[in-house]
């Protein structure tokens, strides 16, 4: 299919709008097929046909087009869509946000060239999710558990740190198989793919110390889109990290990790182009196509019958004035399967990590624990503690008025164990086996009376509480 | 075939100059691919075409074929029990892990037919020309009807014998004396509803097995309810709960944009569950339709009419049939985008104009019918509504609002309490309620009406009283309005909570759902006495009794009716033990 490697046009182009160049189409050319146009300064820029027709081609340049002019451009067609060269050797390397190496070493030799956009994952070849990761941090492992081929966000602000809790999890995350040993193997099979989209400088050398200092940089690939890169490039970032993500875990058979982070700034990345191209705008300028947009990139993630590996995603987003219903947190909720919510107050009040459980959800949560896959009792414990924090919540709602004077005897005990449940389960100074944090929500159930834990069994409680108890 | 050429294209949209006449909606194959698309503008001699494929790679000068009717989908004896994508073609495959535009489908499935007419017989739309047997053991059939705009003297028919679903097999005269030729399967245009003959009120109760639906928000066969709810209320599982436990004949369960790995899981846990009737895997009883969200804009506007098509074909053969559509606002939302590329004027929140005149036509598909084949069937349609912010005022939810009668909105803080189903019983409602309350009372629940109301306003009165108590504390309230407050707290957890994986509670029969209402009613009768007798609300709640309640659903299981009549019992004694205490206190 490759018919078109060496055609390009010189002098065809007739206006230059923003990152859209027009231009006559005196060659026989397909939509979406990847373009190169050089400038006069002799920069290649990647680009892509955005529309055709008989005598025009529309082309969205997705690198900055300052410094084109209309005379000595030319532009050159690959006569295929933008495609990944991939190989073994990605790991321990680093890339830009287009999959060019930066790290000063010889190219990648390639083995494979996979299209960015990437395939339609069958959902009747899908395997259902369920094997449990734990991550380390008992506000995941225990209320919203993550498993192998789930896409689970973090939902964090400006200045919270959700970056060290991505790394954090980079680090720690192992399988824990059903007899409560963890499979080496999985460590060995590990890979991690690291896509930094408009990170700043700082934030970016950050990242790759860590993963240096840590021996991580091994089994990781580095994508780095730098704040200071044109923002249409952001666009192409995850989709190069992800293609390297499938590559790894599907191709090589590897269990793959993908944390990709700030996904905010790839939405207005989205909002940017979208406005130059003239198109009508949705909720608060963002286009209407943004939920399918930002589909294309979550749902690549899974795992396939018949194939080894999976593909875990972790993507990060700041909620723009820590608004959840703000549309990048809202529609990204829809798509994904649940969300941890890093929270502002229980930051200021020194926990770390400050995970907020209440808004925080893993909707595939029910398939990876309990009996056969993690404890029995798991589940019952997992909701048994988040209906307490949530009566919690409504007591000091009422104590902010009347004082904890005005409350019934029973609500002031939820007072007590909504700040030992945030001080002693949420906050934590290193990371904690699934058995120990277990322990810590049993021991901080049983300080409750029977009647108020009625999402518990009698069994359960004589089973957990009355030891504890006594 | 060349009936047109692409001169101009971009997205999903093209524009082709036509060489024949075009009709709108009508289907044409676009490119070497053959990628499909459907005409949705005429304009003298150049078509503009809404493509349901990714169109990466097509040009101008590329062929487009008509294929002379709307986009139509096939429906025949190969659909129970399968998944398709939006338009009706199988997901099924080795080695199809990836999907690409243009992709050849999987041969025409094999059925056993056996002819149920004669030649020489008139037959009319709706009836059955032969049978399929679909399954072997327990037998199961599936009729072949004749399309509802055939009909006359059969002049052929096939022996009994295996052929392939679109093979003909049958061959009919008309009156005008046109040939008719059938095969097992007949494909049907998606936006033009399937003929009735005539079209009943709503019957009884379409039973789900989730107390919170039946006994205070219930649907009829037929009925139209909508779940608006913002992500993570819990708007799939209730939809999968229902889909798996209601008491439809088929259930066509459409994932309209939603997500590759819920896909996954209904394909992995539905042929391990069992029917409660039938006690046959579910699966037997399921179509999914999975248009997941990653798949081409275009198509997921479609996909919603190929579920309701393949619903009323279903319907047609006399079955009760529900169709869950989860999520009706990706369906708009795919509406509004192919709407923009088209230029047209957008409406409210850049929707359509006509966004609600479709969402009437959909939801208007709904029904319960007498078939042409004179059988009774019906077609209750529950669509899930994903509003923005979970902001109910969005035009989607409120359009919607307008043509269903059921709206089981979903509160998100219920569900951060993981308190499910979550739905918020102040603000959602059921027009089909009075209607059914006569069911009930003939299944032995003469009170069902008047419990179902105290249940509801008990939960009304709690929000009052708790902006109250927000100001006073709850400790000034009197003792009688404490006890609203303790009632209410326990119609919620002994009653409405539901565990959708408790292998005890996941169903709850009428039966058991009337008794724990009794139990509850009595309860509530005996405590108001108490507390009149002076006796204090947190004795009441802290009796050892109101521990088993709390629990009953989890811990009493279809099989052990008589559990509650010693609860009740228990209930009972416990109090006469309170107000004895009471009154020897009054003594001394």
């Amino acid at each position: 299919m490759n018919n078109n490697a060496n055609l390009f046009l010189d002098e065809a182009a007739t206006r230059i709008e923003g990152p859209l160049l027009f231009a006559h189409r005196r060659v026989d050319v397909g939509l979406n097929e990847m373009v190169e146009v050089t400038g006069s300064d002799g920069r290649k820029r990647l680009g892509r046909i955005a529309a055709l027709d008989n005598d025009f081609m529309t082309i969205e340049v997705l690198e900055s087009t300052s410094g084109l002019s209309l005379s000595n451009t030319r532009i050159s067609f690959a006569g295929e869509p933008i495609s990944f060269n991939l190989g073994p050797g990605i790991l321990g390397r680093v890339f830009d946000g287009v999959g060019r190496v930066i790290d000063g070493g010889p190219p990648v030799a390639a083995i494979k060239k996979m299209p960015v956009d990437g395939g339609i994952l069958n959902p009747m070849r899908r395997v259902k999710p369920s094997d449990f990761i734990e991550t380390g941090i008992s506000a995941i492992d225990v209320l919203n558990s993550l498993v192998r081929g789930q896409k689970l966000p973090i939902f964090s602000g400006g200045g919270l740190p959700h970056n060290q809790l991505a790394l954090d999890i980079a680090m720690h995350a192992r399988l824990r198989s059903p007899s409560g040993n963890h499979e080496e193997k999985f460590n060995e099979e590990f890979a991690i793919v690291f896509a930094g989209i408009g990170v700043p400088y700082d934030t970016a050398e950050k990242f790759r110390a860590s993963f240096e200092e840590s021996g991580a940089l091994g089994h990781t690939a580095l994508f780095l889109n730098l704040a200071s890169d044109s923002s249409s490039q952001r666009l192409l970032t995850p989709r190069f990290a992800l293609t390297a993500a499938e590559y790894l875990a599907f191709v090589e058979g590897r269990h793959v990790l993908a944390i990709i982070t700030d996904f905010t700034n790839y939405c207005e990345a989205l909002r940017e182009v979208s406005a130059s191209h003239g198109e009508i705008p949705s909720r608060k300028g963002y286009p209407g196509y943004m939920y399918s947009d930002l589909a294309t990139l979550y749902e690549r993630a899974g795992y396939l019958k018949g194939r080894p590996g999976t593909l875990t995603q972790l993507p990060v987003l700041t909620m723009p004035a820590d608004d959840i219903t703000h549309p990048i947190p809202d529609l990204t909720g829809y798509i994904t399967e649940g969300q941890i919510t890093l929270d502002r107050k229980l930051d200021r009040e020194g926990v770390s990590p400050p995970i907020n459980v209440l808004p925080s959800l893993s909707r595939l949560m029910k398939d990876g624990i309990g009996e056969g896959f993690t404890d029995p009792d798991h589940p019952a414990l997992a909701n048994q503690l988040f209906a307490a924090y949530s009566r919690t919540t409504q007591v000091r709602l009422l104590s902010n008025v009347v004082g904890a004077e005005g409350l019934t005897p029973a609500d002031r005990r939820f007072l007590e164990f909504g700040v030992e449940f945030e001080e002693k389960f949420i906050h934590q100074d290193g990371p904690r086996t699934l058995d120990q944090s277990m322990d810590i929500g049993w021991q901080l159930l049983s300080r409750l009376p029977d009647s108020e834990l009625s999402r518990l069994t009698d069994e359960q409680i004589a089973r957990h509480l009355h030891k504890r108890r006594a | 075939m060349k009936d047109a050429v692409i001169h101009w294209i971009s997205g999903p949209v093209m524009k082709a100059t036509a060489y024949k006449p075009f009709k709108i909606n009508e289907a044409v194959l676009v490119g070497e691919k053959k990628l499909l698309g459907e005409v949705v503008r005429l304009h003298d001699d150049e078509i503009t075409v809404q493509m349901y494929e990714d169109t990466s790679g097509l040009r101008p000068g590329d062929p487009v074929a008509g294929e002379g009717n709307p986009l139509s989908v096939r429906l025949g004896p190969g659909i129970l029990g399968n998944i398709f994508d939006g338009l009706l073609r199988s997901l099924d495959g080795e080695g199809r892990d990836f999907l690409y535009p243009g992709q050849n489908l999987p041969e025409p499935p094999i059925f056993n037919f056996k002819p149920l007419v004669e030649v020489g017989q008139i037959i009319k739309g709706g009836d059955a020309f032969g049978q399929v047997r679909t399954r072997p053991k327990p037998a199961k059939t599936h009729p072949c009807l004749v399309p509802p705009d055939k009909g006359g003297e059969v002049i052929a028919i096939n022996e009994r014998g295996d052929y392939t679903d679109i093979e003909i097999i049958c061959t009919l005269r008309a009156q005008d004396g046109e040939e008719q030729q059938l095969a097992m399967s007949h494909k049907w245009p998606v936006r033009t509803p399937r003929p009735v003959a005539e079209r009943l009120s709503i019957g009884p109760p379409l039973l789900t097995g989730q107390r919170i639906l039946d006994c205070l928000f219930p649907t009829a066969r037929g009925g139209k309810a909508m779940v608006p709810g913002g992500f993570g209320t819990g708007k799939t599982v209730l939809l999968e709960t229902v889909a798996k436990w209601c008491n439809a004949d088929v259930i066509i369960y459409l994932g309209c944009g939603e997500r590759g790995n819920e896909m996954a899981g209904v394909l992995d846990e539905f042929p391990h569950l069992e029917d409660p009737v039938t006690k046959r895997p579910l699966m037997e009883r399921m179509v999914v339709i999975a248009n997941t969200s990653n798949m081409p804009v275009a198509a997921r506007e479609a996909s919603i009419y190929t579920g309701v098509t393949v619903a009323e074909y279903f319907r047609d053969q006399g079955l009760h049939v529900a169709l869950m559509a989860d999520s009706t606002s990706r369906w708009a939302e795919a509406l509004r985008e192919v709407s923009g590329r088209l230029g047209e004027l957008p409406g409210e929140a850049g929707y359509p104009a006509y966004l609600s005149t479709r969402l009437a036509e959909f939801y208007e598909r709904a029904s319960r019918v007498r078939t042409l084949s004179d059988k009774g069937g019906s077609l209750t349609i529950i669509g899930a509504v994903s509003p923005p912010s979970s902001d109910f005022s969005e035009p989607v939810t409120i359009h919607t609002k307008r043509y269903v009668r059921n709206f089981w909105a979903l509160d998100r803080r219920r569900a951060q309490a993981r308190f499910y189903p979550a739905i918020d019983p102040l603000i959602s409602y059921s027009e089909d309620a009075t209607d059914l309350a006569k069911w009930w009372q003939k299944q032995g629940a003469p009170n069902w009406n008047e419990h179902r109301r105290r249940f509801l306003t008990l939960l009304e009165e709690q929000t009052r009283l708790e902006r109250m108590a927000r100001i006073l504390g709850k400790d000034s309230l009197p003792p009688k309005q404490q006890l609203v407050l303790m009632l209410a707290d326990l119609v919620n957890e002994a009653f409405l909570r539901q565990s959708a994986y408790s292998p005890k509670d996941r169903f709850a029969s009428p039966k058991k759902q009337t008794k724990m209402m009794t139990v509850l009613d009595s309860f509530m009768d005996m405590a108001q006495k108490a507390v009149e007798a002076g006796i204090e609300v947190e004795q009441i709640s802290a009796m050892p009794e109101v521990r088993r309640l709390q629990r009953m659903g989890e811990e009493i299981s279809e099989e052990e009716m008589e559990s509650f009549d010693t609860l009740q019992t228990a209930l009972t004694t416990a109090f006469s033990g309170l107000l004895a205490n009471v009154q020897e206190g009054d003594v001394v």
